[in-house]
Protein backbone atom coordinates (compact mmCIF):
# COMPACT_ATOMS: atom_id res chain seq x y z
CA UNK A 1 0.00 0.00 0.00
CA UNK A 2 0.98 3.61 -0.86
CA UNK A 3 0.26 6.78 1.71
CA UNK A 4 0.12 10.05 1.20
CA UNK A 5 4.22 10.79 0.88
CA UNK A 6 4.57 8.14 -2.15
CA UNK A 7 2.06 10.18 -3.72
CA UNK A 8 4.31 12.34 -7.30
CA UNK A 9 3.74 12.68 -10.53
CA UNK A 10 3.73 9.12 -12.81
CA UNK A 11 2.79 7.20 -10.08
CA UNK A 12 0.54 4.46 -10.57
CA UNK A 13 -2.25 3.60 -8.07
CA UNK A 14 -5.64 1.23 -8.26
CA UNK A 15 -8.74 3.11 -7.92
CA UNK A 16 -12.33 1.55 -7.98
CA UNK A 17 -10.51 -1.34 -9.60
CA UNK A 18 -8.87 0.51 -12.51
CA UNK A 19 -5.27 1.74 -12.87
CA UNK A 20 -4.79 5.33 -12.17
CA UNK A 21 -1.67 7.65 -13.20
CA UNK A 22 -0.79 10.93 -11.55
CA UNK A 23 -0.45 13.40 -14.16
CA UNK A 24 -0.19 16.22 -11.99
CA UNK A 25 0.32 16.13 -8.28
CA UNK A 26 0.85 19.42 -5.58
CA UNK A 27 1.82 19.32 -2.12
CA UNK A 28 -0.03 22.34 -0.22
CA UNK A 29 -0.81 23.38 3.58
CA UNK A 30 -2.40 25.92 5.06
CA UNK A 31 -0.97 28.20 7.66
CA UNK A 32 -0.31 25.64 10.08
CA UNK A 33 -3.05 23.44 8.93
CA UNK A 34 -3.05 20.00 7.63
CA UNK A 35 -1.14 18.86 4.33
CA UNK A 36 -3.07 18.57 1.11
CA UNK A 37 -2.08 16.29 -1.80
CA UNK A 38 -3.59 17.61 -5.13
CA UNK A 39 -3.86 15.07 -7.92
CA UNK A 40 -4.83 15.07 -11.33
CA UNK A 41 -5.06 11.62 -11.87
CA UNK A 42 -5.75 9.68 -15.51
CA UNK A 43 -7.83 6.73 -15.83
CA UNK A 44 -5.00 4.51 -17.67
CA UNK A 45 -8.71 2.49 -19.68
CA UNK A 46 -10.92 4.82 -20.21
CA UNK A 47 -8.57 8.04 -20.30
CA UNK A 48 -10.09 10.39 -18.26
CA UNK A 49 -8.74 12.89 -16.50
CA UNK A 50 -10.06 13.93 -13.20
CA UNK A 51 -8.85 15.91 -9.67
CA UNK A 52 -8.75 14.86 -6.38
CA UNK A 53 -7.40 16.21 -2.92
CA UNK A 54 -6.20 13.73 -0.43
CA UNK A 55 -5.73 14.52 2.86
CA UNK A 56 -2.52 12.83 5.12
CA UNK A 57 -3.55 9.34 6.51
CA UNK A 58 -4.89 8.32 3.19
CA UNK A 59 -3.46 5.18 1.90
CA UNK A 60 -3.92 3.59 -2.16
CA UNK A 61 -3.53 0.47 -3.29
CA UNK A 62 -0.55 0.51 -6.36
CA UNK A 63 -1.61 -0.98 -9.58
CA UNK A 64 0.14 -3.75 -10.63
CA UNK A 65 1.38 -3.52 -14.28
CA UNK A 66 3.57 -5.91 -16.28
CA UNK A 67 6.06 -4.03 -18.09
CA UNK A 68 7.11 -5.50 -22.12
CA UNK A 69 9.90 -4.27 -23.77
CA UNK A 70 9.31 -3.57 -26.96
CA UNK A 71 10.41 -1.09 -29.29
CA UNK A 72 8.94 2.25 -30.69
CA UNK A 73 8.48 1.59 -34.71
CA UNK A 74 7.08 4.71 -36.26
CA UNK A 75 3.64 6.86 -36.21
CA UNK A 76 0.79 6.66 -38.52
CA UNK A 77 -2.80 7.24 -39.15
CA UNK A 78 -4.40 4.48 -36.51
CA UNK A 79 -1.46 5.57 -33.45
CA UNK A 80 1.88 4.60 -32.84
CA UNK A 81 3.34 1.43 -33.51
CA UNK A 82 5.52 -0.25 -30.98
CA UNK A 83 7.01 -3.96 -31.65
CA UNK A 84 7.55 -6.76 -28.59
CA UNK A 85 11.10 -7.78 -28.88
CA UNK A 86 11.36 -11.50 -28.54
CA UNK A 87 7.42 -12.24 -30.02
CA UNK A 88 7.59 -9.36 -32.48
CA UNK A 89 4.00 -8.68 -32.08
CA UNK A 90 2.92 -5.54 -32.68
CA UNK A 91 0.39 -2.85 -31.28
CA UNK A 92 -0.50 -0.04 -31.66
CA UNK A 93 -0.89 2.90 -28.84
CA UNK A 94 -3.04 6.23 -29.45
CA UNK A 95 -2.31 10.08 -28.57
CA UNK A 96 -4.57 9.49 -26.05
CA UNK A 97 -3.32 6.94 -24.26
CA UNK A 98 0.39 8.05 -24.85
CA UNK A 99 -0.85 11.52 -23.21
CA UNK A 100 2.39 14.27 -23.45
CA UNK A 101 4.80 10.74 -23.57
CA UNK A 102 4.23 10.98 -27.11
CA UNK A 103 6.34 14.22 -27.78
CA UNK A 104 9.54 11.85 -26.14
CA UNK A 105 9.30 8.82 -29.01
CA UNK A 106 12.31 8.40 -31.56
CA UNK A 107 12.09 5.75 -34.24
CA UNK A 108 13.71 2.68 -32.93
CA UNK A 109 13.70 3.90 -29.75
CA UNK A 110 13.56 1.03 -26.62
CA UNK A 111 10.75 1.35 -24.52
CA UNK A 112 8.82 -0.56 -22.05
CA UNK A 113 4.78 -0.89 -22.36
CA UNK A 114 2.42 -0.78 -19.50
CA UNK A 115 0.42 -3.82 -19.46
CA UNK A 116 -3.07 -4.15 -17.62
CA UNK A 117 -3.90 -8.13 -18.05
CA UNK A 118 -3.57 -8.12 -22.09
CA UNK A 119 -4.12 -4.37 -22.98
CA UNK A 120 -1.65 -1.74 -23.39
CA UNK A 121 -2.42 1.25 -21.23
CA UNK A 122 0.98 3.33 -21.53
CA UNK A 123 4.79 3.37 -21.72
CA UNK A 124 7.62 3.91 -19.58
CA UNK A 125 10.33 6.67 -21.46
CA UNK A 126 13.79 6.52 -20.87
CA UNK A 127 15.00 8.79 -18.53
CA UNK A 128 17.16 10.82 -20.92
CA UNK A 129 15.91 11.38 -24.64
CA UNK A 130 17.69 12.69 -27.14
CA UNK A 131 15.78 15.16 -29.75
CA UNK A 132 16.82 18.12 -32.08
CA UNK A 133 15.97 21.50 -32.38
CA UNK A 134 13.83 22.18 -35.08
CA UNK A 135 12.72 25.55 -34.85
CA UNK A 136 14.62 28.30 -32.23
CA UNK A 137 15.18 31.68 -33.45
CA UNK A 138 18.45 33.15 -32.75
CA UNK A 139 19.14 35.11 -29.11
CA UNK A 140 19.28 38.62 -29.01
CA UNK A 141 22.76 39.28 -27.38
CA UNK A 142 22.23 41.33 -24.57
CA UNK A 143 18.69 40.61 -23.62
CA UNK A 144 19.29 38.86 -19.97
CA UNK A 145 15.86 39.91 -18.97
CA UNK A 146 14.90 36.24 -19.45
CA UNK A 147 18.04 34.90 -18.07
CA UNK A 148 19.77 33.79 -21.18
CA UNK A 149 17.06 31.13 -21.93
CA UNK A 150 14.72 31.08 -25.26
CA UNK A 151 12.13 28.69 -26.38
CA UNK A 152 12.76 25.87 -28.97
CA UNK A 153 10.86 23.50 -30.42
CA UNK A 154 12.05 19.98 -30.99
CA UNK A 155 11.25 17.15 -34.27
CA UNK A 156 8.41 15.75 -32.07
CA UNK A 157 6.96 19.52 -31.70
CA UNK A 158 7.60 19.47 -28.10
CA UNK A 159 8.50 22.85 -27.01
CA UNK A 160 10.71 24.18 -24.10
CA UNK A 161 13.39 26.23 -22.46
CA UNK A 162 17.00 26.01 -23.43
CA UNK A 163 19.89 28.26 -23.19
CA UNK A 164 20.66 30.90 -25.53
CA UNK A 165 23.40 29.36 -27.30
CA UNK A 166 21.38 26.51 -28.69
CA UNK A 167 20.81 26.74 -32.35
CA UNK A 168 18.19 25.22 -35.20
CA UNK A 169 19.68 21.39 -35.85
CA UNK A 170 21.41 21.08 -32.72
CA UNK A 171 20.75 17.51 -30.89
CA UNK A 172 19.70 18.12 -27.64
CA UNK A 173 19.62 15.59 -24.13
CA UNK A 174 15.61 15.97 -22.14
CA UNK A 175 14.99 14.70 -18.84
CA UNK A 176 11.87 12.81 -19.13
CA UNK A 177 11.16 13.48 -15.61
CA UNK A 178 10.64 16.85 -14.94
CA UNK A 179 10.91 17.28 -19.48
CA UNK A 180 13.70 19.84 -18.73
CA UNK A 181 16.64 20.58 -21.51
CA UNK A 182 19.84 18.94 -19.98
CA UNK A 183 22.34 19.26 -22.20
CA UNK A 184 24.14 19.67 -26.09
CA UNK A 185 24.88 16.40 -27.66
CA UNK A 186 27.74 15.94 -29.13
CA UNK A 187 27.84 14.16 -32.76
CA UNK B 1 30.78 18.91 -20.62
CA UNK B 2 28.94 22.13 -20.80
CA UNK B 3 27.82 24.01 -17.82
CA UNK B 4 24.65 22.68 -15.60
CA UNK B 5 22.47 25.10 -17.30
CA UNK B 6 19.56 24.49 -14.87
CA UNK B 7 21.89 26.23 -12.30
CA UNK B 8 23.52 29.00 -14.66
CA UNK B 9 20.14 30.32 -15.85
CA UNK B 10 19.30 30.83 -12.21
CA UNK B 11 21.77 33.94 -12.14
CA UNK B 12 18.78 36.99 -12.80
CA UNK B 13 16.90 35.87 -10.36
CA UNK B 14 19.53 34.66 -7.58
CA UNK B 15 21.10 37.76 -7.49
CA UNK B 16 17.76 39.64 -7.03
CA UNK B 17 17.06 37.29 -4.14
CA UNK B 18 20.67 38.37 -2.77
CA UNK B 19 19.30 42.40 -2.99
CA UNK B 20 15.72 41.53 -1.45
CA UNK B 21 17.81 40.03 2.00
CA UNK B 22 20.12 42.86 1.37
CA UNK B 23 17.02 45.47 1.66
CA UNK B 24 15.32 43.31 4.26
CA UNK B 25 18.34 43.57 6.64
CA UNK B 26 18.48 47.34 6.65
CA UNK B 27 14.51 47.47 7.18
CA UNK B 28 14.95 45.98 10.28
CA UNK B 29 18.34 47.71 11.29
CA UNK B 30 16.98 50.96 10.46
CA UNK B 31 13.50 50.51 12.72
CA UNK B 32 16.05 49.12 16.00
CA UNK B 33 15.77 45.83 15.63
CA UNK B 34 18.62 43.41 16.40
CA UNK B 35 19.28 40.31 14.36
CA UNK B 36 19.87 37.20 15.99
CA UNK B 37 21.00 33.80 15.21
CA UNK B 38 19.61 30.92 17.09
CA UNK B 39 20.86 26.89 17.01
CA UNK B 40 19.48 25.33 14.03
CA UNK B 41 19.28 21.73 15.61
CA UNK B 42 17.04 22.10 19.19
CA UNK B 43 16.37 19.29 21.40
CA UNK B 44 12.33 20.15 21.50
CA UNK B 45 9.99 21.91 18.61
CA UNK B 46 6.58 23.45 19.61
CA UNK B 47 4.83 20.49 19.44
CA UNK B 48 2.33 21.27 16.87
CA UNK B 49 -0.20 18.44 15.12
CA UNK B 50 0.76 18.72 11.63
CA UNK B 51 4.34 19.91 11.52
CA UNK B 52 6.73 17.22 11.82
CA UNK B 53 10.38 17.55 12.98
CA UNK B 54 13.30 15.84 10.74
CA UNK B 55 15.78 14.27 13.59
CA UNK B 56 18.66 14.90 13.92
CA UNK B 57 21.12 12.44 15.67
CA UNK B 58 19.16 12.43 19.05
CA UNK B 59 17.68 16.16 18.67
CA UNK B 60 15.71 18.36 15.97
CA UNK B 61 16.36 20.56 13.18
CA UNK B 62 13.68 23.15 14.11
CA UNK B 63 10.82 23.87 12.39
CA UNK B 64 11.13 27.48 13.29
CA UNK B 65 13.02 29.62 15.56
CA UNK B 66 10.26 31.07 17.46
CA UNK B 67 11.30 29.16 20.77
CA UNK B 68 14.35 30.80 21.12
CA UNK B 69 13.21 33.74 19.65
CA UNK B 70 10.79 33.94 22.21
CA UNK B 71 13.39 33.16 25.71
CA UNK B 72 14.93 36.27 24.28
CA UNK B 73 12.38 38.26 24.26
CA UNK B 74 11.25 36.91 27.85
CA UNK B 75 14.81 37.84 28.79
CA UNK B 76 14.25 41.02 27.53
CA UNK B 77 15.25 41.94 24.37
CA UNK B 78 12.53 43.75 22.61
CA UNK B 79 12.78 44.08 18.89
CA UNK B 80 14.48 40.93 16.75
CA UNK B 81 14.89 39.53 13.64
CA UNK B 82 16.57 36.17 12.17
CA UNK B 83 16.70 34.98 9.12
CA UNK B 84 17.74 31.09 8.52
CA UNK B 85 16.67 28.11 7.20
CA UNK B 86 13.62 26.02 8.56
CA UNK B 87 13.11 21.97 8.31
CA UNK B 88 9.57 20.23 8.18
CA UNK B 89 9.83 16.40 6.76
CA UNK B 90 7.80 16.11 3.97
CA UNK B 91 6.84 19.18 2.52
CA UNK B 92 7.45 19.45 -1.23
CA UNK B 93 5.20 20.86 -3.48
CA UNK B 94 5.26 24.38 -5.79
CA UNK B 95 5.54 26.43 -3.00
CA UNK B 96 6.72 24.14 -0.43
CA UNK B 97 10.66 22.95 0.49
CA UNK B 98 11.16 20.38 3.06
CA UNK B 99 14.23 23.07 3.84
CA UNK B 100 13.61 26.88 3.41
CA UNK B 101 14.04 30.29 4.36
CA UNK B 102 11.94 31.91 6.99
CA UNK B 103 12.02 35.47 7.78
CA UNK B 104 10.94 35.87 11.54
CA UNK B 105 10.44 39.28 13.40
CA UNK B 106 9.41 39.97 17.37
CA UNK B 107 7.82 42.89 19.01
CA UNK B 108 7.39 43.17 22.94
CA UNK B 109 4.61 45.84 24.37
CA UNK B 110 3.00 44.91 21.29
CA UNK B 111 0.38 43.02 19.57
CA UNK B 112 -0.87 41.46 15.81
CA UNK B 113 -2.21 44.77 14.90
CA UNK B 114 1.38 46.05 14.72
CA UNK B 115 2.53 43.14 12.75
CA UNK B 116 0.40 43.75 10.22
CA UNK B 117 1.66 47.76 10.17
CA UNK B 118 5.38 46.54 9.54
CA UNK B 119 4.19 43.47 6.60
CA UNK B 120 2.84 46.70 4.48
CA UNK B 121 6.00 48.69 5.21
CA UNK B 122 8.15 45.89 4.29
CA UNK B 123 6.43 45.31 1.06
CA UNK B 124 6.71 49.01 0.59
CA UNK B 125 10.43 49.37 1.06
CA UNK B 126 11.08 46.43 -1.32
CA UNK B 127 9.05 47.49 -3.47
CA UNK B 128 9.94 50.44 -6.05
CA UNK B 129 6.34 52.30 -6.90
CA UNK B 130 4.13 50.77 -4.37
CA UNK B 131 3.31 47.54 -6.69
CA UNK B 132 4.32 44.27 -7.69
CA UNK B 133 3.88 42.57 -11.09
CA UNK B 134 3.18 39.04 -10.50
CA UNK B 135 2.44 36.45 -12.77
CA UNK B 136 0.27 38.77 -15.49
CA UNK B 137 -1.36 40.28 -11.90
CA UNK B 138 -0.56 44.16 -10.44
CA UNK B 139 -0.67 43.77 -7.03
CA UNK B 140 -1.54 47.34 -5.36
CA UNK B 141 0.34 47.45 -2.08
CA UNK B 142 -0.90 50.83 -1.21
CA UNK B 143 -1.67 50.76 2.50
CA UNK B 144 -3.96 49.75 4.50
CA UNK B 145 -4.33 46.39 3.29
CA UNK B 146 -7.86 45.16 3.10
CA UNK B 147 -8.93 42.18 6.33
CA UNK B 148 -11.34 40.07 6.89
CA UNK B 149 -11.80 37.65 9.67
CA UNK B 150 -12.43 33.86 9.55
CA UNK B 151 -15.71 34.10 10.54
CA UNK B 152 -16.67 36.49 7.35
CA UNK B 153 -14.70 34.32 5.14
CA UNK B 154 -16.25 31.26 5.89
CA UNK B 155 -19.99 33.32 5.51
CA UNK B 156 -18.84 34.74 2.48
CA UNK B 157 -16.88 31.37 0.54
CA UNK B 158 -17.45 28.54 2.07
CA UNK B 159 -20.93 26.50 2.08
CA UNK B 160 -19.90 24.35 4.91
CA UNK B 161 -20.76 26.62 8.35
CA UNK B 162 -17.13 27.26 10.72
CA UNK B 163 -18.74 25.18 12.69
CA UNK B 164 -19.30 22.41 10.85
CA UNK B 165 -16.02 22.73 9.60
CA UNK B 166 -14.23 22.34 12.85
CA UNK B 167 -16.27 19.53 14.20
CA UNK B 168 -15.64 17.39 10.97
CA UNK B 169 -12.04 18.41 10.54
CA UNK B 170 -12.35 19.87 7.14
CA UNK B 171 -10.97 23.83 8.58
CA UNK B 172 -8.07 23.19 7.12
CA UNK B 173 -9.40 21.50 3.60
CA UNK B 174 -12.04 24.50 3.17
CA UNK B 175 -9.67 27.07 4.10
CA UNK B 176 -6.74 25.85 0.90
CA UNK B 177 -9.63 24.84 -1.50
CA UNK B 178 -12.53 27.31 -1.01
CA UNK B 179 -11.24 30.30 0.55
CA UNK B 180 -7.58 31.05 -0.13
CA UNK B 181 -8.75 30.49 -4.21
CA UNK B 182 -11.44 32.96 -3.74
CA UNK B 183 -9.44 36.54 -1.78
CA UNK B 184 -8.19 39.31 -3.88
CA UNK B 185 -5.98 38.69 -6.44
CA UNK B 186 -4.75 42.43 -6.85
CA UNK B 187 -4.51 43.33 -3.11
CA UNK B 188 -2.29 42.02 -0.37
CA UNK B 189 -4.93 40.41 2.39
CA UNK B 190 -4.61 39.15 6.06
CA UNK B 191 -7.09 37.09 7.23
CA UNK B 192 -7.59 37.40 11.08
CA UNK B 193 -8.86 35.47 14.16
CA UNK B 194 -8.33 32.48 13.86
CA UNK B 195 -10.85 29.54 16.07
CA UNK B 196 -8.79 29.10 19.44
CA UNK B 197 -7.65 25.20 18.41
CA UNK B 198 -6.43 26.40 15.25
CA UNK B 199 -3.62 28.63 17.18
CA UNK B 200 -1.68 26.35 19.20
CA UNK B 201 0.56 29.65 21.11
CA UNK B 202 -1.28 32.62 20.10
CA UNK B 203 -3.32 34.97 22.86
CA UNK B 204 -6.97 34.75 23.01
CA UNK B 205 -8.72 37.54 22.02
CA UNK B 206 -10.35 39.73 25.01
CA UNK B 207 -13.43 40.33 23.38
CA UNK B 208 -14.10 36.90 22.19
CA UNK B 209 -12.26 33.85 23.89
CA UNK B 210 -13.46 31.73 20.74
CA UNK B 211 -11.06 33.22 18.47
CA UNK B 212 -7.02 33.79 19.02
CA UNK B 213 -5.30 37.31 17.68
CA UNK B 214 -3.41 35.54 14.80
CA UNK B 215 -3.56 36.15 11.11
CA UNK B 216 -2.15 35.12 7.81
CA UNK B 217 -0.96 37.36 5.18
CA UNK B 218 -1.84 36.25 1.25
CA UNK B 219 -0.53 37.71 -1.71
CA UNK B 220 -2.00 37.00 -4.84
CA UNK B 221 -2.92 33.77 -3.80
CA UNK B 222 0.65 32.82 -2.19
CA UNK B 223 0.18 32.59 1.85
CA UNK B 224 3.26 33.97 2.63
CA UNK B 225 2.94 34.76 6.60
CA UNK B 226 1.78 33.61 9.94
CA UNK B 227 1.51 36.11 12.94
CA UNK B 228 -0.30 36.69 16.24
CA UNK B 229 0.09 38.06 19.79
CA UNK B 230 1.87 35.32 22.12
CA UNK B 231 0.40 33.54 24.67
CA UNK B 232 1.94 34.84 28.11
CA UNK B 233 0.43 32.07 30.41
CA UNK B 234 2.68 29.45 30.92
CA UNK B 235 -0.20 26.89 32.57
CA UNK B 236 -2.23 27.65 29.40
CA UNK B 237 0.76 27.12 27.28
CA UNK B 238 1.64 23.96 28.90
CA UNK B 239 -2.34 22.91 28.30
CA UNK B 240 -2.55 23.08 24.37
CA UNK B 241 1.17 21.27 24.01
CA UNK B 242 -0.33 18.77 26.19
CA UNK B 243 -3.51 18.34 23.55
CA UNK B 244 -1.36 19.23 20.52
CA UNK B 245 0.75 16.14 21.77
CA UNK B 246 -1.83 13.52 22.54
CA UNK B 247 -3.45 14.55 18.94
CA UNK B 248 -0.12 13.77 17.65
CA UNK B 249 0.23 10.43 19.55
CA UNK B 250 -3.60 9.50 18.61
CA UNK B 251 -2.80 9.69 14.77
CA UNK B 252 0.42 7.24 15.63
CA UNK B 253 3.28 10.15 15.17
CA UNK B 254 6.34 9.67 17.11
CA UNK B 255 6.22 11.61 20.13
CA UNK B 256 7.98 14.68 20.89
CA UNK B 257 10.05 15.90 24.05
CA UNK B 258 8.29 19.12 25.59
CA UNK B 259 10.33 22.76 25.51
CA UNK B 260 10.49 22.83 29.38
CA UNK B 261 13.10 25.99 29.29
CA UNK B 262 11.13 27.80 27.38
CA UNK B 263 7.88 26.77 29.23
CA UNK B 264 9.32 27.87 32.04
CA UNK B 265 10.74 31.14 31.04
CA UNK B 266 6.95 32.11 29.98
CA UNK B 267 5.90 33.97 32.71
CA UNK B 268 8.64 36.95 32.06
CA UNK B 269 7.56 37.23 28.52
CA UNK B 270 5.83 41.22 28.46
CA UNK B 271 2.59 41.01 25.96
CA UNK B 272 4.40 40.54 22.77
CA UNK B 273 3.64 39.48 19.17
CA UNK B 274 5.60 37.74 16.26
CA UNK B 275 5.30 36.59 12.82
CA UNK B 276 7.14 33.96 10.46
CA UNK B 277 7.23 35.09 6.74
CA UNK B 278 8.07 32.52 4.06
CA UNK B 279 11.37 34.46 2.50
CA UNK B 280 11.70 31.82 -0.60
CA UNK B 281 8.11 32.78 -1.61
CA UNK B 282 8.27 36.53 -0.93
CA UNK B 283 11.28 36.70 -3.17
CA UNK B 284 9.31 34.47 -5.78
CA UNK B 285 6.94 37.73 -5.56
CA UNK B 286 9.26 40.33 -6.61
CA UNK B 287 11.14 37.62 -9.27
CA UNK B 288 7.61 37.10 -10.56
CA UNK B 289 8.34 33.44 -10.76
CA UNK B 290 5.41 30.52 -10.05
CA UNK B 291 7.68 27.88 -8.49
CA UNK B 292 9.91 27.97 -5.25
CA UNK B 293 11.91 25.52 -7.12
CA UNK B 294 12.94 28.81 -9.52
CA UNK B 295 13.96 31.01 -6.35
CA UNK B 296 16.54 28.80 -4.37
CA UNK B 297 20.08 27.72 -6.19
CA UNK B 298 19.40 23.99 -5.35
CA UNK B 299 16.50 21.83 -4.86
CA UNK B 300 16.56 18.36 -2.66
CA UNK B 301 16.32 16.48 -6.21
CA UNK B 302 18.94 18.37 -7.43
CA UNK B 303 21.29 17.55 -4.77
Amino acid sequence: MYNCSDLKKGLKLLIDGDPHVIVQYDFTKPGKGQALYKCKLRNMITGALFDRTYRSGESFEPASLEERDMQYLYQDDSGHIFMDKKSYEQIILTEETLGDDKYFLVDNMDVEILMYGERAIGISLPIFVNLRVTQSDPWVKGDTAAGNNKPATVETGYTLQVPSFVDEGTLIQIDTRTRNYVTRVKE
Amino acid sequence: MEPNWQLARKRPTLEKRARIIQQIRAFFVERNFLEIETPHRIPANVPERHIDAIPSADWFLHTSPELCMKRLLAAGYDKLFQICRCWRAGERGTTHLPEYSMLEWYRSHSDYHQLMHDCEELFLHLSLDQHISWQGKTIDLSPPWPRMTITEAFLQFSSTPLETALATEKFDSIIALDIEPNLPAYRPFFLTEYPIEHASLARKKPEDPLVAERFELYIGGLELANAFSELTDPVEQQQRFTKEELLRRKEGKPPYPSPAPFLKELSTLHPSAGIALGLDRLVMLFCDQNKIDEVVSFTPEQL
